[in-house]
């Protein structure tokens, strides 16, 4: 008998099963709980957070690089404020909208822990992303006084006192951080197939160091580098809010990029669905 | 053949897994990267039967024999290669949410506890995602932490509980939802005896009060002796055995253990002319003695001996089971206690 014949007889098809629209419906009303738990495993981790926090340092490396450089003149269209308005901003957009969930994907699926996720009747990438989400309030604490020192510091180069772009901004944010999601579920998922997904992620993040703007404004990398970038998603991950943020981009851009940027976000919310999907069928559930 | 009640139906099931070969050493690693050798290994071979509602069945065999794959097929983590599966009326790897609510998976060495925070955080998280109303959530927590005898420690972060306290807290976590298929995999692993009769005693209360089928592996025969009256022995991949435990346990150790408490010592020779020895032990000794002449043996014991006390038992389960792998019973074992198990075996 092959595997087609499992499908169950149309009468019964799939009668506890939902529809798409089923399942946001019971992840809406489970979020509430799983925020507030996700919330409470965060403080528990605080140690932990506080450490990982401290590893995201290259802007501030970078700043007193450049800020170093700029005393000379302008790089660009780049003064000293604007390097303080860029790698501040720039820190805190990347710790509010990252998620490192490659890792946690990687080490379950290998791990066969994954099965406790998929035992449980909400899609697992529902639980991961509130998971993720219950992060939020910590970040946004601890981003806080930084994103102050930027408005002290450089205030004056900040373009989010126009409402319109403001509105454009937060967007930017948060279609970064689903897009950074759901390119983590592709990459992650990988780990059903490869047993290097963790290399392959490596890669992504050079790739994304260069091409996001994250140690190096778009502007100031040679042209034909930054034209790529500018194609590429990783504009959409950094560098789109973030020259959003410090004026490098005027409303017209910045709405063609909000866009694109959400083009993204559902391609890569269909290519991470699909090669989940695909590698759940081969997941082994090792280890039990 | 399926019945009405059951509420799991195995057909034909086979799970074959590709595995990466390689020996050892640089070159070896060398070249796995250019040529990936892989290899199947066949799991599951052609197993088919059916679980009624309610029934407690142990599912026995040795390591590797495919106990494991099996369940996690049964409860749709894993795909089949092909056959016929159904439980609770679902197809187990469509992983429907509706399927996932009937269910639970409890593997001994997993843990689906959230390790820093207690208990009490993952029963509302689950309450949540398994949709459970918070009365009946509120009242199963009651009620299972009372037959565990959990108390306040579902109030204390998981890493700071013992094994013991952790495997009823998990228990808990994993009957919340009130399930009505139990697929327990080694659930007693690691836990000392007391805890381990606990356990038992806690998965026959739940069976009996919600009707739960309960389906489980073990390597702590006392397990299956005291919780299965049905047991399915499965060994490379394929069904050895559906039935009634004691009726295994009659066709492959026909013989009957008759222990006796010895007022005074006795010679070994003595007692061999009783029965075969199985032990004998500071006035403690163990005959193994055939069905026909367990009357005469006894009486003969009764009247010859100094005997203090004297009990009359099967063998132990772990003797039917080495004896059931060993090959010598697979002919005389290989009957099924119903029709469809019997067809696969």
């Amino acid at each position: 008998m092959s595997v087609a014949s499992l499908t169950p007889d149309p009468g019964s098809r799939d009668p506890g099963g939902y529809s798409f629209w089923g399942g946001f419906r019971h992840a809406a009303r489970a979020y509430p709980t799983l925020l507030r738990v996700g919330l409470s495993e965060v403080v528990a981790y605080r140690a932990e957070f506080i450490v990982w926090i401290l590893t995201t340092n290259m802007p501030f490396v970078m700043l007193a690089i450049w800020h170093a450089v700029a005393a000379e003149g302008t790089v660009g269209r780049f003064g000293r404020a604007d390097f303080v308005a860029y790698y501040l901003g720039g820190w805190a957009i990347r710790l509010v909208t990252s998620t490192w969930l490659v890792w946690e994907l990687s080490m379950e699926i290998r791990g066969g822990t994954l099965s406790t996720r998929l035992l449980r009747p909400l899609h697992p990438l529902f639980t991961l992303a509130a998971q993720h989400m219950a992060a939020l309030p910590m970040r946004a604490l601890v981003v806080t006084p930084v994103v102050a020192a930027m408005f002290v510091l450089a205030g004056d180069k900040l373009a989010v006192r126009d409402p319109r772009i403001l509105a454009v901004f937060l967007l930017s944010l948060v279609g970064a951080w689903f897009l950074i999601f759901f390119t983590m579920v592709f990459l992650g998922s990988m780990a059903f197939f490869v047993e290097s997904a963790i290399g392959i992620f490596e890669l992504w993040l050079g790739l994304h160091a260069i091409l996001s703007g994250y140690l190096v404004p778009l502007e100031l990398l040679p042209r034909w580098v930054a034209r790529i970038a500018r194609l590429s998603p990783f504009d959409s991950m950094l560098a789109f809010p973030l020259e959003t943020l410090t004026g490098k981009r005027d409303l017209g851009a910045a709405l063609a990029s909000l866009g694109v940027q959400w083009l993204y976000v559902a391609v890569m919310a269909v290519a991470g669905l699909t090669v989940w999907r695909r590698g759940v069928r081969r997941y082994v559930a090792f280890g039990g | 053949m399926s019945y009405p009640s059951d509420v799991v139906e195995v057909s034909e099931l086979c799970k074959t897994y590709r595995v990466h070969r390689r020996p050892p050493g640089v070159w070896a690693a060398l070249r796995s990267v250019m040529v990936r050798k892989t290899e199947a290994v066949q799991a599951v071979a052609g197993l088919s039967f059916h679980i009624a509602a309610g029934e407690r069945v142990g599912f026995l065999g040795p390591n590797g024999a495919g106990k494991t794959t099996t369940l996690k097929v049964l409860s749709g983590l894993l795909h089949p290669t092909s056959g016929r599966v159904s439980v609770g009326g679902f197809v187990p790897f469509q992983r429907a949410p509706g399927f996932l609510k009937q269910i639970t998976l409890v593997m001994g060495q997993k843990q689906q506890l959230l390790w820093d925070l207690p208990p009490a955080e993952t029963y509302a998280m689950n309450r949540a995602i398994y949709e459970v109303p918070r009365a009946q959530a509120d009242e199963t927590i009651r009620e299972l932490t009372a037959l565990l005898d959990v108390g306040d420690l579902i109030q204390k972060p998981t890493r700071q509980l013992s094994l013991g306290e952790r495997m009823k807290c998990e228990l808990i976590a994993a009957l919340l939802h009130r399930p009505r298929v139990l697929f327990l995999d080694e659930p007693t692993i690691g836990l000392d005896v007391s805890m381990q009769a606990k356990m038992r005693e806690f998965i026959r209360a739940y069976n009996e009060r919600y009707g739960a089928a309960v389906i489980l592996t073990s390597h702590y025969m006392d397990d299956v002796t005291a919780l299965c009256p049905r047991v399915i022995v499965i060994d490379h991949g394929k069904l050895i055995y559906d039935g009634d435990l004691k009726a295994l346990v009659r066709r492959v150790r026909p013989d009957k253990r008759l222990t006796l408490r010895l007022s005074a010592p006795v010679e070994r020779a003595v007692l061999e002319k009783l029965g075969t020895v199985v032990t004998h032990d500071q006035g403690h000794t163990v005959l193994s003695v055939a069905p026909a002449l367990l009357n005469a043996t006894v009486q003969g014991a009764l009247s010859t001996l100094p005997v203090a006390d004297l009990s009359v038992e099967d063998p132990p389960l772990e003797e039917v089971m080495r004896e059931l792998f060993q090959g010598s019973a697979v002919g005389a074992a290989n009957t099924a206690g119903r029709p469809a198990a019997g067809d696969a075996a």
